[in-house]
């Protein structure tokens, strides 16, 4: 069964820049600044129950506009789907607020995204690095970070 | 505890008020199973704060992935959970074959069912008998790793390898099974269940077991929920979810078997859970030797894949929980991005949850609940 996100698209009319379905999964791109609400709603109403976070992450398009996207995994297990938002972010050094208001777990998972690519989330209550050392200067997931590394650090 | 390092919070003793004491758990704390840190802040003997510190093994798996082809990634897989290195093949080849839009044949599914579910054996017994030894009984660690040692035995004649196998395919399996290998694995299978028996009576009702995991490690259904925690620990606390019962993959909608659910939410409860799935993976081993399909076991498949520009996340039911792979392809023959949703970081996530307020010698119980693997963790 494939998530139908018609009642989303018709509550928030304004915050769904597209949805598109590839090999089942489906996707909905969403506007930056209506984030919060949309994910407010997909967890409570009754219709979602996407209750469970199951991942956050991004993926750095290094040479297109915009950089970053933010992706999110959410699991409904009252209704047995699944459903990823992508969230398109402006700038080199992105910000986004903190879903983790919303779902705790998302705590870990945004500390990790801001270690390893570098986007700040805003009203996260702890952003630290989470798997590279504090004093680590670089973003190692960025296109533009190499392989090898740069050198010790 | 070698490696602790105490020091005293001298601020608040001043006043009278209670001195808190931090304690440094870790990296090489024998109940950490790896590399783990938790800085931890005792009034007495009771746990005020748990803050966990990772990556010591962080390996850049995600970033090493963006430079291979869709092929040299198994190998790198199964080194995240090592104690079930065919899980994470598994998981990784079905999210390719999904982004591919192929499917298995029936025969390679199959071989891939019993391979998982001895792993998922293998690792279960692992972590019974090391829990047991974290809280002080020694015995169970020695029946349940001679169980385990004829498991990586069965793997081993498959795979040529113990722990990381790295036997599947994109498409299917690396080869057939050998001729032997039914008759070895039927044997193992009959003779299982009377072992779990056996583990049961030394555990199961010892009172000394009981009164070190009954209640402790305590994190209830809305709990798990909000914090992602999913696997064993979910369905102690009562959550029937099970990826390979509600979500098939692999052909696993073809077996009869039960997801094991109890309600106690406690590191007991994620003992019997464990112990229950172990009886039900030797089941569905047994029905997938019973009915093994004839014919191919493989798709061919071209040496450099080149995926159509597209996403997928696939996730599968892992020993420790919901493995997912997220896979972005650009059309090219390596990933653009690759995220591993690896179920014990996640998990690890509750360990303060689960912690704080109790004493700390339920804090070595509440962790080693959890099934830590740390190469999974910090990735």
């Amino acid at each position: 069964m494939m998530t139908d996100v018609s009642k989303l698209k018709s509550t928030f009319p304004d915050a769904v820049l597209s949805s598109e379905e590839y090999r089942g999964d489906v996707t909905v791109t969403l506007k930056q600044d209506s984030l919060l609400p949309v994910c407010s709603f997909l967890r409570d109403d009754p219709d979602y129950s996407f209750r469970f976070l199951v991942d956050v992450t991004a993926v750095d398009y290094y040479d297109r506009t915009p950089r970053f996207i933010m992706v999110y995994h959410l699991l409904s297990m009252k209704h047995n789907l699944r459903l990823r938002l992508k969230v398109p972010l402006t700038g080199e050094m992105p910000e986004i607020e903190t879903v983790s208001g919303i779902w705790p777990t998302a705590n870990w998972h945004e500390r990790e995204t801001y270690d390893l690519l570098g986007v700040r989330f805003i009203n996260h209550p702890d952003l630290r690095r989470i798997l590279l050392p504090d004093h680590w200067d670089c973003h190692p997931l960025r296109k533009d970070y190499p392989l090898e590394g740069k050198g010790e650090i | 505890m070698t490696d602790a390092e105490i020091k005293t919070d001298q601020g608040k003793s001043n006043h009278g008020e209670a001195e808190t004491m931090e304690i440094n758990m870790g990296p090489q704390h024998p109940s950490t199973h790896g590399v783990f840190r938790a800085v931890v802040e005792l009034d007495g003997e009771t746990v005020v704060k748990v803050v966990p510190h990772l990556g010591y093994l962080h390996r850049g798996i995600e970033k090493i992935a963006e430079s291979r082809t869709y092929h040299q990634i198994i190998p790198l897989t199964d080194r995240l959970d090592y104690m079930a290195g065919a899980s994470n093949n598994l998981g990784y080849c079905l999210a390719v074959e999904k982004l591919l839009g192929i499917e298995v044949p029936p025969r390679g599914q199959y071989i891939r069912v019993i391979i998982t579910e001895l792993s998922r054996i293998s690792s279960h017994l692992f972590w019974a008998g090391a829990n047991a030894h974290d809280l002080g009984a020694m015995t169970p660690f020695f029946f349940m790793t001679r169980e385990r040692e004829q498991i990586l035995f069965l793997l081993e004649m498959v795979t040529g390898s113990r722990l990381t196998p790295s036997f599947f395919r994109i498409g299917g399996v690396s080869l057939d099974i050998p001729a032997e290998f039914p008759d070895e694995c039927r044997k193992f299978v009959k003779n299982f269940p009377p072992r779990v028996d056996e583990y049961e009576t030394l555990l199961t009702e010892n009172r000394i077991w009981k009164s070190r995991t009954k209640g402790v490690g305590y994190l209830s259904a809305e709990d798990c929920i909000k914090l992602g925690v999913s696997g064993p620990m979910a369905r102690a606390a009562g959550i029937d979810w099970d990826l390979r019962k509600k979500q098939p993959y692999s052909g696993y909608d073809r077996f009869d078997f039960r997801a094991a659910v109890y309600t106690g939410c406690d590191a007991y409860d994620r003992y019997r859970v464990r112990m229950m799935e172990m009886r039900q993976s030797n089941e569905i081993i047994r029905q997938a030797l019973e009915g093994m399909p004839e014919g191919d076991h493989s798709v061919k498949m071209k040496s450099v894949l080149k995926p159509p520009a597209g996403e997928v996340y696939m996730a599968i039911e892992a020993p420790r929980g919901e493995l997912g792979f997220y896979i972005v392809s650009d059309g090219t023959a390596q990933p653009f991005r690759m995220k591993v949703r690896a179920p014990t970081f996640v998990n690890l996530q509750a360990l303060p949850k689960m912690a704080e307020g109790r004493i700390f010698s339920d804090l070595v119980a509440a962790l080693s609940s959890v099934d830590l693997v740390l190469a999974e963790v910090d990735r």
